[in-house]
Protein backbone atom coordinates (compact mmCIF):
# COMPACT_ATOMS: atom_id res chain seq x y z
CA UNK A 1 0.00 0.00 0.00
CA UNK A 2 1.34 3.37 -0.99
CA UNK A 3 1.77 5.85 1.80
CA UNK A 4 -1.41 7.80 2.55
CA UNK A 5 0.10 11.24 2.75
CA UNK A 6 1.98 10.99 -0.53
CA UNK A 7 -0.89 9.62 -2.50
CA UNK A 8 -3.39 12.19 -1.18
CA UNK A 9 -0.99 15.06 -1.87
CA UNK A 10 -0.33 13.79 -5.37
CA UNK A 11 -4.03 13.45 -6.13
CA UNK A 12 -4.84 16.87 -4.77
CA UNK A 13 -2.08 18.36 -6.87
CA UNK A 14 -3.55 16.70 -9.93
CA UNK A 15 -7.23 17.49 -9.31
CA UNK A 16 -7.11 20.75 -7.41
CA UNK A 17 -7.54 21.86 -3.83
CA UNK A 18 -11.29 22.32 -3.65
CA UNK A 19 -14.55 20.58 -2.94
CA UNK A 20 -15.09 19.58 -6.56
CA UNK A 21 -11.93 17.52 -6.52
CA UNK A 22 -13.08 15.43 -3.55
CA UNK A 23 -14.60 12.65 -5.62
CA UNK A 24 -11.76 12.47 -8.17
CA UNK A 25 -9.32 12.25 -5.22
CA UNK A 26 -11.34 9.46 -3.59
CA UNK A 27 -11.56 7.68 -6.95
CA UNK A 28 -7.81 7.98 -7.30
CA UNK A 29 -7.30 6.28 -3.94
CA UNK A 30 -9.63 3.44 -4.90
CA UNK A 31 -7.79 3.07 -8.21
CA UNK A 32 -4.52 2.60 -6.34
CA UNK A 33 -5.53 0.78 -3.16
CA UNK A 34 -9.06 -0.51 -3.90
CA UNK A 35 -10.59 0.99 -0.79
CA UNK A 36 -10.47 4.09 1.34
CA UNK A 37 -9.10 3.98 4.88
CA UNK A 38 -9.86 6.25 7.83
CA UNK A 39 -6.35 7.58 7.50
CA UNK A 40 -7.04 8.58 3.90
CA UNK A 41 -10.19 10.39 4.96
CA UNK A 42 -8.42 12.33 7.70
CA UNK A 43 -5.58 13.26 5.37
CA UNK A 44 -8.04 14.52 2.75
CA UNK A 45 -10.05 16.37 5.40
CA UNK A 46 -6.92 18.24 6.48
CA UNK A 47 -5.81 18.97 2.95
CA UNK A 48 -9.12 20.04 1.44
CA UNK A 49 -10.40 21.61 4.66
CA UNK A 50 -13.63 19.59 4.69
CA UNK A 51 -14.77 17.77 7.84
CA UNK A 52 -13.97 14.07 7.99
CA UNK A 53 -17.66 13.38 8.68
CA UNK A 54 -18.64 15.17 5.51
CA UNK A 55 -16.14 13.15 3.51
CA UNK A 56 -17.35 9.94 5.06
CA UNK A 57 -20.93 10.93 4.19
CA UNK A 58 -19.94 11.49 0.58
CA UNK A 59 -17.91 8.30 0.35
CA UNK A 60 -20.66 6.15 1.80
CA UNK A 61 -23.04 7.33 -0.90
CA UNK A 62 -21.07 5.76 -3.74
CA UNK A 63 -20.81 2.00 -4.18
CA UNK A 64 -17.38 2.19 -5.80
CA UNK A 65 -15.91 4.41 -3.09
CA UNK A 66 -15.49 1.48 -0.75
CA UNK A 67 -14.44 1.97 2.85
CA UNK A 68 -14.42 -1.74 3.56
CA UNK A 69 -11.15 -3.55 3.16
CA UNK A 70 -10.96 -5.01 -0.33
CA UNK A 71 -8.54 -7.26 -2.15
CA UNK A 72 -6.14 -6.29 -4.92
CA UNK A 73 -8.70 -7.50 -7.46
CA UNK A 74 -12.31 -6.58 -6.87
CA UNK A 75 -14.62 -8.82 -8.87
CA UNK A 76 -18.11 -7.46 -9.48
CA UNK A 77 -20.52 -9.84 -11.13
CA UNK A 78 -23.55 -8.22 -12.75
CA UNK A 79 -26.81 -9.23 -11.07
CA UNK A 80 -29.36 -7.55 -13.35
CA UNK A 81 -32.43 -9.59 -14.29
CA UNK A 82 -30.92 -10.27 -17.71
CA UNK A 83 -27.69 -11.51 -16.08
CA UNK A 84 -29.77 -13.78 -13.86
CA UNK A 85 -31.61 -15.15 -16.90
CA UNK A 86 -28.35 -15.82 -18.71
CA UNK A 87 -26.71 -17.79 -15.93
CA UNK A 88 -25.17 -15.42 -13.41
CA UNK A 89 -25.67 -17.92 -10.57
CA UNK A 90 -23.33 -20.41 -12.19
CA UNK A 91 -20.66 -17.77 -12.66
CA UNK A 92 -20.83 -16.84 -8.99
CA UNK A 93 -20.65 -20.50 -8.01
CA UNK A 94 -17.61 -21.01 -10.22
CA UNK A 95 -15.75 -18.09 -8.68
CA UNK A 96 -16.76 -19.05 -5.14
CA UNK A 97 -15.39 -22.53 -5.72
CA UNK A 98 -12.08 -21.41 -7.14
CA UNK A 99 -11.41 -18.72 -4.55
CA UNK A 100 -13.13 -20.44 -1.68
CA UNK A 101 -14.98 -17.31 -0.61
CA UNK A 102 -18.61 -16.20 -0.73
CA UNK A 103 -20.09 -13.05 -2.24
CA UNK A 104 -19.08 -10.11 -0.06
CA UNK A 105 -15.88 -11.76 1.14
CA UNK A 106 -12.16 -11.25 0.53
CA UNK A 107 -9.58 -14.01 0.25
CA UNK A 108 -7.27 -14.32 3.30
CA UNK A 109 -4.27 -13.27 1.17
CA UNK A 110 -6.15 -10.04 0.27
CA UNK A 111 -5.88 -10.77 -3.40
CA UNK A 112 -9.57 -11.04 -4.38
CA UNK A 113 -12.89 -9.66 -3.23
CA UNK A 114 -16.08 -11.06 -4.73
CA UNK A 115 -19.06 -8.72 -5.03
CA UNK A 116 -22.20 -8.34 -7.09
CA UNK A 117 -23.12 -5.17 -8.96
CA UNK A 118 -26.24 -3.70 -10.48
CA UNK A 119 -26.44 -3.54 -14.26
CA UNK A 120 -22.96 -2.80 -15.62
CA UNK A 121 -24.22 -2.08 -19.14
CA UNK A 122 -23.81 -5.37 -21.02
CA UNK A 123 -27.31 -6.84 -21.21
CA UNK A 124 -26.54 -7.84 -24.80
CA UNK A 125 -23.67 -10.02 -23.56
CA UNK A 126 -24.54 -11.38 -20.14
CA UNK A 127 -23.31 -12.86 -17.91
CA UNK A 128 -20.70 -10.18 -17.33
CA UNK A 129 -18.33 -8.99 -14.64
CA UNK A 130 -15.83 -6.29 -13.84
CA UNK A 131 -12.44 -7.04 -12.34
CA UNK A 132 -11.31 -3.66 -11.10
CA UNK A 133 -11.90 -1.56 -14.22
CA UNK A 134 -11.72 -4.35 -16.79
CA UNK A 135 -14.86 -5.87 -18.19
CA UNK A 136 -15.50 -9.51 -19.16
CA UNK A 137 -18.64 -10.56 -21.02
CA UNK A 138 -20.49 -13.61 -22.33
CA UNK A 139 -19.08 -15.62 -19.47
CA UNK A 140 -19.36 -19.36 -19.17
CA UNK A 141 -18.06 -21.33 -16.19
CA UNK A 142 -15.08 -22.44 -18.32
CA UNK A 143 -14.26 -18.95 -19.49
CA UNK A 144 -14.64 -17.61 -15.95
CA UNK A 145 -12.27 -20.26 -14.62
CA UNK A 146 -9.67 -19.31 -17.20
CA UNK A 147 -9.96 -15.62 -16.35
CA UNK A 148 -9.73 -16.11 -12.60
CA UNK A 149 -6.81 -18.49 -13.01
CA UNK A 150 -4.93 -15.93 -15.07
CA UNK A 151 -5.30 -13.50 -12.16
CA UNK A 152 -4.23 -16.19 -9.71
CA UNK A 153 -0.99 -16.59 -11.61
CA UNK A 154 -0.43 -12.87 -11.53
CA UNK B 1 -36.13 -6.99 -41.00
CA UNK B 2 -39.94 -7.02 -41.33
CA UNK B 3 -41.45 -4.21 -43.35
CA UNK B 4 -43.30 -2.86 -40.37
CA UNK B 5 -40.13 -2.10 -38.43
CA UNK B 6 -37.94 0.49 -40.05
CA UNK B 7 -34.25 0.23 -39.37
CA UNK B 8 -32.43 3.54 -39.61
CA UNK B 9 -28.77 4.33 -40.14
CA UNK B 10 -28.25 7.79 -38.79
CA UNK B 11 -26.49 7.71 -35.42
CA UNK B 12 -23.84 5.20 -36.48
CA UNK B 13 -23.49 6.19 -40.12
CA UNK B 14 -19.90 7.00 -40.91
CA UNK B 15 -20.51 8.63 -44.29
CA UNK B 16 -20.51 12.11 -42.85
CA UNK B 17 -17.72 14.13 -41.36
CA UNK B 18 -18.80 15.52 -38.05
CA UNK B 19 -16.04 18.12 -38.02
CA UNK B 20 -17.32 19.50 -41.34
CA UNK B 21 -20.89 19.50 -40.06
CA UNK B 22 -19.80 21.36 -36.96
CA UNK B 23 -17.68 23.89 -38.87
CA UNK B 24 -20.55 24.58 -41.25
CA UNK B 25 -23.13 24.97 -38.48
CA UNK B 26 -20.91 27.32 -36.48
CA UNK B 27 -21.29 29.85 -39.30
CA UNK B 28 -25.08 29.81 -39.11
CA UNK B 29 -27.29 32.06 -37.03
CA UNK B 30 -27.70 30.62 -33.53
CA UNK B 31 -31.38 31.38 -33.12
CA UNK B 32 -32.25 29.88 -36.45
CA UNK B 33 -30.47 26.65 -35.49
CA UNK B 34 -32.44 26.55 -32.24
CA UNK B 35 -35.58 27.01 -34.32
CA UNK B 36 -34.47 24.15 -36.55
CA UNK B 37 -34.06 21.93 -33.49
CA UNK B 38 -37.49 22.93 -32.21
CA UNK B 39 -39.02 22.29 -35.64
CA UNK B 40 -37.38 18.89 -35.81
CA UNK B 41 -39.43 17.77 -32.81
CA UNK B 42 -36.36 16.15 -31.20
CA UNK B 43 -37.08 15.14 -27.62
CA UNK B 44 -34.48 14.04 -25.07
CA UNK B 45 -33.40 10.44 -25.47
CA UNK B 46 -32.45 9.93 -21.81
CA UNK B 47 -35.95 9.06 -20.72
CA UNK B 48 -37.76 12.23 -19.69
CA UNK B 49 -38.32 13.42 -23.25
CA UNK B 50 -38.00 17.18 -22.86
CA UNK B 51 -37.83 19.03 -26.23
CA UNK B 52 -34.13 19.57 -26.86
CA UNK B 53 -34.51 22.80 -28.83
CA UNK B 54 -36.42 24.41 -25.98
CA UNK B 55 -33.84 23.30 -23.43
CA UNK B 56 -31.07 24.93 -25.48
CA UNK B 57 -33.18 28.02 -25.96
CA UNK B 58 -33.74 28.45 -22.20
CA UNK B 59 -30.04 27.96 -21.52
CA UNK B 60 -29.12 30.46 -24.22
CA UNK B 61 -31.51 33.04 -22.80
CA UNK B 62 -30.43 32.45 -19.19
CA UNK B 63 -28.12 35.05 -17.67
CA UNK B 64 -24.74 33.78 -16.59
CA UNK B 65 -21.09 34.81 -16.86
CA UNK B 66 -20.31 31.14 -17.41
CA UNK B 67 -22.37 28.27 -18.82
CA UNK B 68 -21.84 24.53 -19.12
CA UNK B 69 -22.73 21.57 -21.30
CA UNK B 70 -22.95 18.16 -19.69
CA UNK B 71 -23.21 14.91 -21.59
CA UNK B 72 -25.06 12.42 -19.42
CA UNK B 73 -23.26 9.11 -19.90
CA UNK B 74 -24.37 7.56 -16.64
CA UNK B 75 -26.51 4.95 -18.42
CA UNK B 76 -27.60 3.03 -15.34
CA UNK B 77 -31.10 1.94 -16.28
CA UNK B 78 -31.25 -1.87 -16.25
CA UNK B 79 -31.22 -3.17 -19.80
CA UNK B 80 -29.68 -0.18 -21.52
CA UNK B 81 -26.29 -0.20 -23.15
CA UNK B 82 -26.79 1.94 -26.25
CA UNK B 83 -24.78 4.90 -24.93
CA UNK B 84 -21.89 2.52 -24.39
CA UNK B 85 -22.01 1.53 -28.06
CA UNK B 86 -22.46 5.12 -29.27
CA UNK B 87 -19.47 6.30 -27.21
CA UNK B 88 -17.38 3.43 -28.55
CA UNK B 89 -18.43 3.67 -32.20
CA UNK B 90 -18.96 7.37 -32.86
CA UNK B 91 -17.45 9.40 -30.01
CA UNK B 92 -16.66 12.30 -32.39
CA UNK B 93 -20.36 12.78 -33.03
CA UNK B 94 -21.11 13.03 -29.32
CA UNK B 95 -18.29 15.55 -28.87
CA UNK B 96 -19.46 17.45 -31.95
CA UNK B 97 -22.97 17.70 -30.48
CA UNK B 98 -21.54 18.98 -27.21
CA UNK B 99 -19.47 21.61 -28.99
CA UNK B 100 -22.45 22.68 -31.04
CA UNK B 101 -24.50 23.09 -27.87
CA UNK B 102 -21.68 25.06 -26.26
CA UNK B 103 -21.47 27.39 -29.23
CA UNK B 104 -25.23 27.95 -29.30
CA UNK B 105 -25.81 28.57 -25.59
CA UNK B 106 -22.49 30.33 -24.95
CA UNK B 107 -20.64 27.67 -22.94
CA UNK B 108 -16.90 27.22 -23.18
CA UNK B 109 -16.69 24.12 -21.08
CA UNK B 110 -18.28 20.70 -21.44
CA UNK B 111 -18.19 17.58 -19.29
CA UNK B 112 -18.90 13.96 -19.98
CA UNK B 113 -20.23 12.33 -16.83
CA UNK B 114 -19.17 8.75 -17.49
CA UNK B 115 -20.44 5.98 -15.23
CA UNK B 116 -17.77 4.22 -13.18
CA UNK B 117 -18.73 0.91 -14.77
CA UNK B 118 -17.44 2.29 -18.09
CA UNK B 119 -14.00 3.26 -16.78
CA UNK B 120 -12.53 0.78 -19.29
CA UNK B 121 -13.44 3.14 -22.15
CA UNK B 122 -12.01 6.26 -20.56
CA UNK B 123 -8.69 6.14 -22.40
CA UNK B 124 -10.21 5.78 -25.85
CA UNK B 125 -12.69 8.52 -25.09
CA UNK B 126 -9.92 10.83 -23.92
CA UNK B 127 -8.07 10.17 -27.16
CA UNK B 128 -11.15 11.17 -29.16
CA UNK B 129 -11.47 14.31 -27.03
CA UNK B 130 -7.84 15.30 -27.58
CA UNK B 131 -8.27 14.91 -31.31
CA UNK B 132 -11.47 16.93 -31.25
CA UNK B 133 -9.77 19.70 -29.27
CA UNK B 134 -7.34 20.12 -32.15
CA UNK B 135 -10.24 20.40 -34.56
CA UNK B 136 -11.90 23.03 -32.35
CA UNK B 137 -8.70 25.08 -32.52
CA UNK B 138 -8.69 24.96 -36.30
CA UNK B 139 -12.28 26.13 -36.28
CA UNK B 140 -11.41 28.86 -33.77
CA UNK B 141 -13.97 27.42 -31.42
CA UNK B 142 -13.25 28.07 -27.76
CA UNK B 143 -14.55 24.86 -26.19
CA UNK B 144 -12.94 22.35 -23.86
CA UNK B 145 -14.25 18.94 -22.82
CA UNK B 146 -13.40 17.01 -19.66
CA UNK B 147 -14.43 13.60 -18.39
CA UNK B 148 -15.85 13.23 -14.88
CA UNK B 149 -16.30 9.72 -13.58
CA UNK B 150 -19.29 8.37 -11.70
CA UNK B 151 -18.82 5.91 -8.88
CA UNK B 152 -21.59 3.37 -9.07
CA UNK B 153 -24.76 5.23 -8.11
CA UNK B 154 -27.76 4.88 -10.44
CA UNK B 155 -29.49 8.00 -9.13
CA UNK B 156 -26.56 10.11 -10.36
CA UNK B 157 -28.07 9.76 -13.84
CA UNK B 158 -30.79 12.11 -12.65
CA UNK B 159 -29.54 15.45 -13.91
CA UNK B 160 -29.53 17.39 -10.64
CA UNK B 161 -28.01 14.48 -8.70
CA UNK B 162 -25.38 14.32 -11.43
CA UNK B 163 -24.59 17.97 -10.88
CA UNK B 164 -24.36 17.51 -7.11
CA UNK B 165 -21.98 14.63 -7.74
CA UNK B 166 -19.84 16.76 -10.06
CA UNK B 167 -19.67 19.36 -7.33
CA UNK B 168 -18.10 16.76 -5.05
CA UNK B 169 -21.14 15.88 -2.98
CA UNK B 170 -23.52 13.00 -2.35
CA UNK B 171 -25.57 12.51 -5.49
CA UNK B 172 -28.88 13.58 -4.02
CA UNK B 173 -31.38 15.08 -6.45
CA UNK B 174 -32.29 18.74 -6.02
CA UNK B 175 -35.76 20.22 -6.08
CA UNK B 176 -36.93 21.26 -9.55
CA UNK B 177 -37.51 24.04 -10.46
CA UNK B 178 -35.08 25.65 -10.82
CA UNK B 179 -34.00 23.50 -13.75
CA UNK B 180 -30.33 23.16 -14.68
CA UNK B 181 -30.87 25.29 -17.79
CA UNK B 182 -31.19 28.27 -15.44
CA UNK B 183 -29.33 27.11 -12.31
CA UNK B 184 -27.09 24.10 -12.88
CA UNK B 185 -23.44 23.19 -12.36
CA UNK B 186 -21.77 25.68 -9.98
CA UNK B 187 -25.11 27.49 -10.00
CA UNK B 188 -24.68 28.44 -13.66
CA UNK B 189 -26.95 27.75 -16.66
CA UNK B 190 -26.26 24.20 -17.77
CA UNK B 191 -27.58 21.96 -20.51
CA UNK B 192 -27.65 18.30 -19.50
CA UNK B 193 -28.32 16.04 -22.46
CA UNK B 194 -28.16 12.34 -23.02
CA UNK B 195 -25.36 10.92 -25.21
CA UNK B 196 -27.78 9.96 -27.99
CA UNK B 197 -29.64 13.29 -27.91
CA UNK B 198 -26.38 15.13 -28.53
CA UNK B 199 -25.62 13.00 -31.58
CA UNK B 200 -29.08 13.71 -33.00
CA UNK B 201 -28.55 17.46 -32.65
CA UNK B 202 -25.49 17.16 -34.88
CA UNK B 203 -27.34 14.92 -37.32
CA UNK B 204 -30.18 17.43 -37.51
CA UNK B 205 -27.61 20.09 -38.33
CA UNK B 206 -26.51 17.79 -41.13
CA UNK B 207 -29.77 16.52 -42.62
CA UNK B 208 -32.17 19.28 -41.51
CA UNK B 209 -35.39 19.15 -39.51
CA UNK B 210 -37.69 18.06 -42.37
CA UNK B 211 -35.68 14.94 -43.13
CA UNK B 212 -35.33 14.08 -39.44
CA UNK B 213 -39.05 14.25 -38.81
CA UNK B 214 -39.99 12.51 -42.02
CA UNK B 215 -39.60 9.48 -39.76
CA UNK B 216 -41.63 8.80 -36.64
CA UNK B 217 -44.96 10.30 -35.63
CA UNK B 218 -46.28 13.71 -34.65
CA UNK B 219 -45.44 13.13 -30.97
CA UNK B 220 -42.34 11.05 -31.51
CA UNK B 221 -40.33 12.51 -34.33
CA UNK B 222 -37.42 10.64 -35.84
CA UNK B 223 -35.68 7.49 -34.81
CA UNK B 224 -34.17 6.22 -31.59
CA UNK B 225 -31.48 3.80 -30.51
CA UNK B 226 -32.84 0.74 -28.70
CA UNK B 227 -31.01 -1.66 -26.41
CA UNK B 228 -32.60 -5.05 -26.95
CA UNK B 229 -31.95 -7.90 -24.56
CA UNK B 230 -33.40 -10.91 -22.77
CA UNK B 231 -35.16 -13.72 -24.57
CA UNK B 232 -34.24 -12.70 -28.08
CA UNK B 233 -32.04 -14.49 -30.59
CA UNK B 234 -30.55 -11.16 -31.67
CA UNK B 235 -29.71 -8.98 -28.66
CA UNK B 236 -27.96 -5.72 -29.44
CA UNK B 237 -28.29 -2.07 -30.35
CA UNK B 238 -30.68 -1.04 -33.12
CA UNK B 239 -31.69 2.36 -34.41
CA UNK B 240 -35.39 2.16 -35.25
CA UNK B 241 -38.12 4.52 -36.35
CA UNK B 242 -40.24 5.68 -33.41
CA UNK B 243 -43.96 4.96 -33.21
CA UNK B 244 -43.81 1.22 -33.98
CA UNK B 245 -46.33 -1.22 -32.65
CA UNK B 246 -45.01 -3.49 -29.94
CA UNK B 247 -46.47 -6.52 -31.76
CA UNK B 248 -44.30 -5.73 -34.79
CA UNK B 249 -41.30 -5.28 -32.53
CA UNK B 250 -41.89 -8.65 -30.92
CA UNK B 251 -42.35 -10.31 -34.28
CA UNK B 252 -38.93 -9.02 -35.27
CA UNK B 253 -36.98 -9.52 -32.07
CA UNK B 254 -38.89 -12.11 -30.03
CA UNK B 255 -38.07 -15.80 -29.77
CA UNK B 256 -41.58 -16.88 -30.76
CA UNK B 257 -42.67 -17.29 -27.15
CA UNK B 258 -42.57 -13.73 -25.81
CA UNK B 259 -44.75 -13.35 -22.74
CA UNK B 260 -43.95 -9.77 -21.82
CA UNK B 261 -41.72 -6.88 -22.78
CA UNK B 262 -40.30 -4.48 -20.24
CA UNK B 263 -40.26 -1.13 -22.01
CA UNK B 264 -37.93 1.46 -20.49
CA UNK B 265 -36.04 -0.63 -17.97
CA UNK B 266 -36.90 -1.21 -14.32
CA UNK B 267 -38.40 2.32 -14.25
CA UNK B 268 -40.57 1.55 -17.26
CA UNK B 269 -43.67 -0.51 -17.96
CA UNK B 270 -44.14 -4.21 -18.34
CA UNK B 271 -46.44 -4.97 -21.26
CA UNK B 272 -48.07 -8.43 -21.39
CA UNK B 273 -48.67 -10.32 -24.62
CA UNK B 274 -52.37 -9.45 -24.82
CA UNK B 275 -51.50 -5.77 -25.08
CA UNK B 276 -48.74 -6.02 -27.72
CA UNK B 277 -51.17 -5.08 -30.47
CA UNK B 278 -52.39 -1.88 -28.82
CA UNK B 279 -49.07 -0.61 -27.59
CA UNK B 280 -47.14 2.05 -29.45
CA UNK B 281 -43.48 2.68 -28.62
CA UNK B 282 -43.07 6.43 -28.41
CA UNK B 283 -44.12 9.46 -26.43
CA UNK B 284 -47.80 8.97 -27.35
CA UNK B 285 -47.70 5.40 -26.06
CA UNK B 286 -44.98 4.00 -23.87
CA UNK B 287 -41.80 6.05 -24.00
CA UNK B 288 -38.43 4.46 -23.39
CA UNK B 289 -34.89 5.58 -22.87
CA UNK B 290 -34.10 2.61 -25.08
CA UNK B 291 -34.23 -0.42 -22.82
CA UNK B 292 -36.35 -3.25 -24.24
CA UNK B 293 -36.15 -6.49 -22.26
CA UNK B 294 -38.00 -9.51 -23.60
CA UNK B 295 -39.29 -12.30 -21.38
CA UNK B 296 -40.59 -15.63 -22.62
CA UNK B 297 -43.08 -17.94 -20.97
CA UNK B 298 -40.40 -19.73 -18.94
CA UNK B 299 -39.65 -16.64 -16.90
CA UNK B 300 -41.17 -15.95 -13.52
CA UNK B 301 -42.48 -12.41 -13.38
CA UNK B 302 -42.22 -12.59 -9.59
CA UNK B 303 -38.46 -13.00 -9.98
CA UNK B 304 -38.38 -10.15 -12.45
CA UNK B 305 -40.24 -7.80 -10.11
CA UNK B 306 -38.20 -8.95 -7.12
CA UNK B 307 -35.01 -8.17 -9.01
CA UNK B 308 -36.24 -4.65 -9.88
CA UNK B 309 -37.30 -3.93 -6.30
CA UNK B 310 -33.96 -5.12 -4.96
CA UNK B 311 -32.39 -2.69 -7.38
CA UNK B 312 -34.57 0.22 -6.23
CA UNK B 313 -33.99 -0.53 -2.55
CA UNK B 314 -30.25 -0.38 -3.15
CA UNK B 315 -30.29 2.64 -5.41
CA UNK B 316 -32.81 4.88 -3.63
CA UNK B 317 -30.71 7.75 -2.31
CA UNK B 318 -32.77 7.73 0.88
CA UNK B 319 -33.30 11.45 0.87
CA UNK B 320 -37.10 11.33 0.91
CA UNK B 321 -39.28 9.02 2.97
CA UNK B 322 -41.86 7.84 0.41
CA UNK B 323 -39.13 6.39 -1.77
CA UNK B 324 -36.75 5.16 0.92
CA UNK B 325 -39.40 3.38 2.98
CA UNK B 326 -41.73 2.66 0.06
CA UNK B 327 -39.17 0.65 -1.94
CA UNK B 328 -38.43 -1.53 1.09
CA UNK B 329 -42.10 -2.05 1.89
CA UNK B 330 -42.95 -3.03 -1.67
CA UNK B 331 -40.17 -5.60 -1.64
CA UNK B 332 -41.17 -7.02 1.74
CA UNK B 333 -44.79 -6.87 0.62
CA UNK B 334 -44.45 -9.14 -2.40
CA UNK B 335 -42.31 -11.51 -0.35
CA UNK B 336 -45.09 -11.67 2.25
CA UNK B 337 -47.70 -12.40 -0.38
CA UNK B 338 -45.53 -15.06 -1.97
CA UNK B 339 -44.96 -16.81 1.35
CA UNK B 340 -48.70 -16.61 2.12
CA UNK B 341 -48.06 -14.50 5.17
CA UNK B 342 -50.46 -12.05 3.53
CA UNK B 343 -53.36 -12.72 1.21
CA UNK B 344 -53.83 -11.32 -2.26
CA UNK B 345 -55.83 -8.30 -1.09
CA UNK B 346 -52.56 -6.98 0.32
CA UNK B 347 -51.42 -6.40 -3.25
CA UNK B 348 -54.03 -3.65 -3.56
CA UNK B 349 -52.55 -1.92 -0.56
CA UNK B 350 -49.12 -2.18 -2.12
CA UNK B 351 -50.44 -0.65 -5.33
CA UNK B 352 -51.82 2.25 -3.30
CA UNK B 353 -48.42 2.66 -1.70
CA UNK B 354 -46.68 2.76 -5.06
CA UNK B 355 -49.18 5.40 -6.18
CA UNK B 356 -48.35 7.47 -3.12
CA UNK B 357 -44.68 7.11 -4.00
CA UNK B 358 -45.52 8.30 -7.48
CA UNK B 359 -47.05 11.53 -6.16
CA UNK B 360 -44.89 12.18 -3.13
CA UNK B 361 -41.33 11.23 -4.16
CA UNK B 362 -38.84 13.94 -4.91
CA UNK B 363 -37.27 12.58 -8.08
CA UNK B 364 -37.96 10.30 -11.00
CA UNK B 365 -36.55 7.25 -9.24
CA UNK B 366 -39.18 7.08 -6.52
CA UNK B 367 -41.86 8.40 -8.86
CA UNK B 368 -41.44 5.68 -11.44
CA UNK B 369 -41.25 2.56 -9.26
CA UNK B 370 -45.04 2.39 -9.67
CA UNK B 371 -44.65 1.89 -13.44
CA UNK B 372 -43.11 -1.54 -13.28
CA UNK B 373 -44.68 -2.47 -9.94
CA UNK B 374 -48.27 -1.83 -10.95
CA UNK B 375 -47.95 -3.19 -14.46
CA UNK B 376 -46.43 -6.47 -13.26
CA UNK B 377 -48.68 -6.92 -10.22
CA UNK B 378 -51.83 -6.15 -12.20
CA UNK B 379 -50.98 -8.20 -15.25
CA UNK B 380 -49.30 -11.15 -13.54
CA UNK B 381 -51.13 -11.30 -10.22
CA UNK B 382 -51.13 -15.09 -10.16
CA UNK B 383 -47.40 -15.31 -10.68
CA UNK B 384 -46.87 -12.96 -7.76
CA UNK B 385 -49.17 -15.00 -5.52
CA UNK B 386 -48.19 -18.58 -6.32
C1 LIG C 1 -33.16 7.94 -11.42
C2 LIG C 1 -32.87 8.58 -12.75
C3 LIG C 1 -31.81 8.12 -13.51
C4 LIG C 1 -31.53 8.70 -14.75
N1 LIG C 1 -30.48 8.21 -15.46
C5 LIG C 1 -30.19 8.79 -16.66
C6 LIG C 1 -29.08 8.33 -17.42
O1 LIG C 1 -28.38 7.40 -17.02
N2 LIG C 1 -28.82 8.92 -18.61
C7 LIG C 1 -29.59 9.96 -19.07
O2 LIG C 1 -29.31 10.50 -20.13
N3 LIG C 1 -30.64 10.42 -18.38
C8 LIG C 1 -30.95 9.86 -17.18
N4 LIG C 1 -32.00 10.36 -16.46
C9 LIG C 1 -32.73 11.52 -17.00
C10 LIG C 1 -32.00 12.83 -16.67
O3 LIG C 1 -32.48 13.32 -15.43
C11 LIG C 1 -32.25 13.92 -17.71
O4 LIG C 1 -33.61 14.03 -17.92
C12 LIG C 1 -31.58 13.67 -19.03
O5 LIG C 1 -30.20 13.44 -18.88
C13 LIG C 1 -31.77 14.86 -19.94
O6 LIG C 1 -31.24 14.62 -21.21
P1 LIG C 1 -32.15 14.44 -22.49
O7 LIG C 1 -33.14 15.57 -22.49
O8 LIG C 1 -31.20 14.51 -23.62
O9 LIG C 1 -32.81 13.12 -22.37
C14 LIG C 1 -32.33 9.77 -15.23
C15 LIG C 1 -33.40 10.21 -14.47
C16 LIG C 1 -33.69 9.63 -13.25
C17 LIG C 1 -34.84 10.13 -12.46
S1 LIG D 1 -37.26 9.70 -4.88
FE1 LIG D 1 -35.78 8.25 -4.02
S2 LIG D 1 -33.93 8.59 -5.20
FE2 LIG D 1 -35.26 10.36 -5.56
S3 LIG D 1 -34.69 11.87 -4.03
FE3 LIG D 1 -36.30 10.65 -3.09
S4 LIG D 1 -35.21 9.02 -2.00
FE4 LIG D 1 -33.76 9.92 -3.43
Amino acid sequence: MIQTKTIVQELVKKHGNNRESLIPVLQGIVEKNNYITDEDIIEIANTLDISAGEIYGTTSFYTFLDTEKRGKYVIRVCKSIIAVMKGKAEIIKTIENILNIKVGETTPDNKFSLLEANDIGWSDKEPSMLINEKVYTELTPEKTTEIIESYLRD
Amino acid sequence: MSEKIKKVDNIFSKDCNCKDILAKTLKKDKDSFIQELIDSGLKGRGGAGFPTGLKWKFAKMAEGDEKFVICNADEGEPGTFKDRVILQEVPQKVLGGMALCGHIIGAKKGFIYLRGEYAWMKQDLQKAIDEMHDAFKTMKLDFFIDIRMGSGAYVCGEETALIESMEGKRGEPRNKPPFPASIGFRGKPTVVNNVETLVYTLMIAHIGAPEFKSLGTADSAGSKVFSISGDTPIPGVYELELGMKLSDFVEEFGDGDTKAVQVGGASGFCVPRRKFNDTVIGFEGIPTGGSMMLFNSHRSMYNVLHNYLDFFVEESCGQCTPCRVGCQQLLKGIEAVKSKERDSSYLNELIKLSETMHTASKCGLGQSVANSFNSIVEEFTEEIMY
